[in-house]
C-alpha cells in the first residue's frame, strides 16, 4: 500500500515540478472547446446540440495526448525494472500509475467542463450530467489507454500505433458519455447511459491493470 | 545477517539465448553467504544477461535457479525482498532530489525509511550538502553515487550489481569496494560485473569468466 501511495505521489510531484505536459493537455482541451462556438456561430440551439459531443471529443483527444509517455520515462530510466522486482505485484503498481495519469490529465478536464459548458449555453442540469459523465468516463479512457501505452512501449512511432489501438476502444465510452446529455435533453433521463459508463469503468478498472502488467513484462524481457 | 544453513543462490544447468544465439549453457554457479562473485568477459559475452536472469527480469532458456535450496518459483517473493539489483539504468528521477529518490526507492521496496540514515548514506557516498538538489544538476558520477547509496540502506542479503564502478572516480570506487567488503564480511553476497580489476580483500572472493573457449 505504501508503495502504491508513494508511486502516485511521486508521479504527481514530478508533473507539478515540470508542468508543461499537463498544461499541454489542459490547454488543448480549452482551445478546442473555445474555438467551436466561434466557428459554428452564435445560434444557441445548434450550440446546445453540439456541446456534449464537442466537449467529449475534446476530452478524449486531450487525454490521448499524454498517454504515450505514461510508462516511457520509467522504462527509460530503469524504474520499471525496479517496479518489477519490488515484491509489490506489478498489477497494483500499474493501478497507481493509471490513477496518477487520471489525476493529472483527466480530473482537470472534468473540473473545467462546468466553465466551458457556459460557452455552449448549456443548462445547469445538462452541465451537471456532462461533468458526471466525464467524471465516470475519463478514468475509463485512462485505463484503456494504459493498455495501449504498455503494448507500444519502446516502439518507434509508437504514438500513432497507440492511437490506432485505443481509439476503437474509446468509441463506446464516447457514445454513452455524450449520449447521457442528449438523453437528458430528450427527456429520457441519463440514468441508463451513466450506468453503462459505470459498468465500463468497473470492467476496465478490473481488467486493464492486469493486461498492462502482462504487456510491461513482455516489453522488459 | 548470516543465517545457519543458508545456501544462498545457486544455478543448475542455466542457459541463456539472445536473438537466437546461445550465450552460455550448462552454467552451474553457487554464491553462498560471505562470498562475492566477479563476473568477467568480453562485450556481449552475456554478463548483463546473466545478471538479469539471476534477478528474475528474464527467464532462462533452460535450467533453474535455487534460493536457499528451494526452486525460485516457490520462493520468489522472499527472494525479491532479500535481493537488490542495480542495473545500467539507475532508476533515478531527474526532477527529484537525492533524498526523494532514495525515499521512493525505499517505499517501492517496502523498506523502513529514516531520513537520518539516508542522509548518512549520502554523506558516506561523498554527497554532503547535495541531498536536496534536484538530480538534473548533479554529474553522471554523482548520480551513480546516489543510486549506490541504496546499498547502505537496503536490508538485502544479495547484491546484484551491473558495472557499479562505471563513471565513479577513484575515491568513490574505494568507498564502493569498502561497502562490498563489509557486506561480504557480514555474511552478505555480492555478484557484480566489472571490466576493471577489482581487488576485494577478506572474505571469499571468486571470479567467473564468461564466454571463455
Amino acid at each position: 500500500m505504501n508503495a502504491l501511495w508513494s508511486l502516485l505521489r511521486r508521479d504527481v510531484l514530478l508533473a507539478l515540478r515540470r508542468p508543461s505536459e499537463v498544461l499541454t493537455v489542459v490547454f488543448f482541451f480549452v482551445v478546442v472547446a473555445a474555438l467551436f462556438p466561434l466557428a459554428v456561430g452564435p445560434e444557441r440551439t445548434t450550440l446546445r446540440m453540439l456541446a456534449p459531443g464537442v466537449l467529449w471529443v475534446g476530452a478524449l483527444l486531450a487525454s490521448l495526448l499524454a498517454l504515450n509517455r505514461l510508462f516511457e520515462a520509467d522504462h527509460r530510466d530503469g524504474t520499471l525494472e525496479q517496479m518489477l522486482l519490488s515484491g509489490t505485484p506489478l498489477t497494483l503498481l500499474v493501478v497507481a500509475k493509471i490513477a496518477a495519469h487520471w489525476v493529472l490529465c483527466g480530473l482537470p478536464l472534468v473540473l473545467l467542463v462546468p466553465l466551458l459548458g457556459v460557452l455552449f449555453d448549456l443548462s445547469g442540469d445538462a452541465l451537471g450530467v456532462l461533468a458526471l459523465s466525464l467524471l465516470i468516463g475519463t478514468p475509463v479512457l485512462s485505463c484503456l489507454g494504459a493498455i495501449g501505452a504498455a503494448l507500444t512501449l519502446g516502439l518507434r512511432g509508437g504514438g500513432v500505433l497507440l492511437a490506432l489501438l485505443v481509439l476503437p476502444l474509446f468509441v463506446p465510452v464516447l457514445v454513452f458519455g455524450a449520449g447521457a446529455v442528449e438523453a437528458l435533453a430528450a427527456g429520457l433521463g441519463s440514468g441508463a447511459h451513466l450506468s453503462v459508463l459505470m459498468a465500463l469503468l468497473l470492467l476496465s478498472g478490473l481488467f486493464s491493470p492486469w493486461a498492462c502488467a502482462q504487456a510491461l513484462r513482455i516489453a522488459l524481457e | 545477517m548470516a543465517q545457519v544453513n543458508a545456501l544462498g543462490l545457486q544455478t543448475r544447468d542455466l542457459a541463456c539465448a539472445r536473438g537466437g544465439k546461445t550465450l552460455f549453457a550448462g552454467l552451474n554457479l553457487s554464491v553462498v553467504p560471505g562470498q562475492s562473485l566477479h563476473l568477467q568477459g568480453d562485450n556481449g559475452s552475456g554478463k548483463t544477461s546473466l545478471l538479469r536472469l539471476l534477478c528474475g527480469l528474464s527467464e532462462p532458456a533452460a535450467g533453474e535457479l535455487l534460493w536457499d535450496g528451494a526452486p525460485m518459483a516457490l520462493v520468489r517473493e522472499t527472494y525479491l525482498r532479500e535481493m537488490l539489483y542495480l542495473g545500467h539504468a539507475l532508476a533515478l528521477k531527474e526532477g527529484l532530489s537525492a533524498l526523494e529518490n532514495l525515499h521512493f526507492a525505499a517505499a517501492l521496496m517496502d523498506q523502513a525509511w529514516s531520513i537520518d540514515a539516508a542522509t548518512a548514506a549520502l554523506r558516506q557516498m561523498g554527497l554532503r550538502e547535495r541531498e536536496h538538489l534536484p538530480l538534473q544538476v548533479l554529474s553522471q558520477g554523482q548520480k551513480r553515487r546516489v543510486a549506490l547509496a541504496r546499498l547502505c540502506l537496503s536490508p538485502a542479503r544479495l547484491w546484484l550489481l551491473d558495472e557499479p564502478f562505471v563513471a565513479l572516480d577513484s575515491a568513490a570506487c574505494t568507498v564502493l569496494q569498502g561497502l562490498m567488503q563489509a557486506h561480504v564480511a557480514q555474511g552478505g553476497m555480492v555478484v557484480f560485473t566489472s571490466h576493471q580489476a577489482v581487488e576485494l580483500s577478506g572474505g571469499d572472493n571468486r571470479s567467473l569468466r564468461l564466454g571463455a573457449p
